[in-house]
């Protein structure tokens, strides 16, 4: 069980760093700061941090930045990256035009 | 760790979440929420397409669909603090067929009725309103009112926003019961034990509310069933309106980012077990059965790329319509689920109201038919 109000208070304040503005997910152009002090308002796994800021829902889906979001949250709640949970892969493994896609298992439109 | 709190509410969803804000807005600050994944917003809340609408529902949930639009979301951002991407330029509910045409003539009278602002467009009005859309398309409904929001900003806002005036929420902490002390529902326990106590519980819990309603001798007669969603590549800005379908083959909207957010179906979701609660795993069927669904009323899209899908496990009333009310067998157990796959839009003004009925005040609308006891046997 988390209590996020208790962690919140264990991880302390957000505080700036000269890197905060430094791009980390390139598609949908989130910053490290933007995803450190998100750690502050709350937002504790990968799943949820995809949602708040978008990081990782672009056209890579995540496999560009994950990894580095991972570090940057670990770091914020003083915890090891290998306690924050990836996301879920998903379908499909590579950007695929609707019309390809509609092809498999059936009749496509025509 | 404290453990009593003048509220429990178990479920971190939008419903949960929105019940903690609204409660913290009353003053009613000694509030904790109780979520079973380690993700405020693992369920339905996050998986759904984000549709804000009146048109199509039920006479029974038109009422509070109705008041949240008028009165909870457009200020919503705002007083959240976060984005939530409401955008309310209307609905349209397309038909192929006559008898899809008939269907949605229905429905529409049925709206009307009870005061919604929905009428019928020919192939010509539809086209006016939105100009991508498949000559296929014979005539829809058409609600100006309706529209869309983000779901996932929506409800870690809620969230967020609680937080922020004290509410306390538990991550990763599943229930395993409730217990009665002295006749009235106070005991909440957690799987691994912990023991909590609250004047009132609200079970929030999607489908979940079920297992944790049955330790009190309390059932909630719905099912389960599997709904998948996709989304595109951004795509250059192209409509606002919210899409639906008489035939209920797809749905779907343009978000704010460009991206276009659908959810279809392969036909084969009533089969679709749960093996266990973190099963969202998609079909390999749906997603293709989908494409094929979208390309046929929105035949521009079929270069549009797809990035993701996703699945989430829907709460289906037995009747369609929600349960929200308390339970008069288990005093202090307000009950909140059965959101049968169109709850986030209500999402605002369920939380408005679950925290009236906890400080004691009349709800916004009546919502006496959705009652947990409201089933009679049929003969």
């Amino acid at each position: 069980m988390i209590d996020v109000q208790e962690k919140l208070k264990e991880i302390g304040p957000y505080v700036e760093m000269p890197d905060d503005d430094m791009l980390v997910c390139r598609c949908e152009e989130v910053t490290k700061g933007e995803i450190r002090k998100a750690v502050h308002e709350g937002i504790f796994t990968i799943e949820e941090m995809r949602r708040y800021l978008r990081s990782g829902m672009g056209l890579c889906q995540g496999q560009t930045c994950g990894k580095l979001v991972k570090g940057i949250m670990a770091g914020e709640l003083k915890v090891p990256p290998t306690e924050i949970a990836p996301a879920s892969s998903r379908a499909p493994m590579r950007p695929i035009e609707m019309e390809i896609l509609a092809e498999d298992g059936g009749v496509a439109h025509e | 760790m404290n453990k009593t709190a003048e509220v429990i509410i178990i479920g971190g969803g939008i419903n949960g979440c929105a019940a903690a804000y609204y409660l913290a807005k009353k003053g009613v600050t000694n509030v904790m929420v109780l979520e079973a994944t380690k993700s405020i917003g693992h369920g339905g809340s996050s998986r759904n397409g984000g549709g804000v609408r009146q048109s199509g529902r039920d006479v029974r949930e038109l009422p509070y669909a109705m008041y949240g639009i008028q009165h909870l979301w457009p200020t919503l951002s705002e007083e959240l603090g976060v984005d939530v991407e409401y955008t309310q330029k209307g609905n349209l509910r397309l038909g192929k067929t006559e008898e899809h045409l008939k269907k949605l003539q229905t429905l529409a009278s049925n709206a009307q009725a009870v005061g919604l602002d929905v009428r019928m467009v020919d192939a010509k009005e539809v086209k006016e309103i939105c100009p991508y859309l498949s000559d296929e398309v014979i005539g829809a409904s058409w609600c100006p009112t309706d529209g869309h929001a983000n779901p996932l900003t929506t409800t870690l806002g809620f969230y967020k926003r609680a937080l922020e005036m004290g509410v306390r929420f538990m991550t990763d902490a599943p229930v395993k019961e409730l217990r009665k002390v002295k006749g009235k529902v106070r005991k909440v326990i957690l799987q691994d034990g912990t023991e909590l106590e609250g004047e009132t519980i609200i079970l929030a819990a999607g489908y979940e509310s079920r297992y944790i309603a049955r330790t009190i001798g309390v059932d909630v007669p719905m099912t389960r069933l599997i709904d998948e969603c996709l989304v595109t590549e951004m795509q250059p800005h192209m409509f606002d309106i919210m899409l639906g379908t008489a035939g209920a083959d797809f749905y779907g909207h343009q978000a704010k980012h460009g991206s276009f957010v659908f959810g279809s179906d392969s036909g084969l979701e009533d089969t679709t077990e749960m093996r266990d609660p973190s099963d969202v795993v998609t079909n390999s069927m749906t997603l293709s059965a989908s494409c094929r669904a979208i390309m046929g009323y929105i035949p521009a899209l079929k270069d549009a790329k797809v990035v993701r899908s996703w699945c989430g496990w829907l709460d289906m009333a037995y009747d369609g319509v929600p349960f929200i009310s308390p339970v008069e067998e288990a005093p202090g157990l307000i009950l909140a689920c059965g959101f049968t796959g169109h709850g986030f839009g209500t999402g605002p003004a369920v939380g408005l109201m679950l925290a009236q009925m906890v400080v004691g005040e009349e709800t916004v609308v009546d919502i006496s038919p959705l009652r947990y006891d409201r089933f009679q046997p049929v003969r």
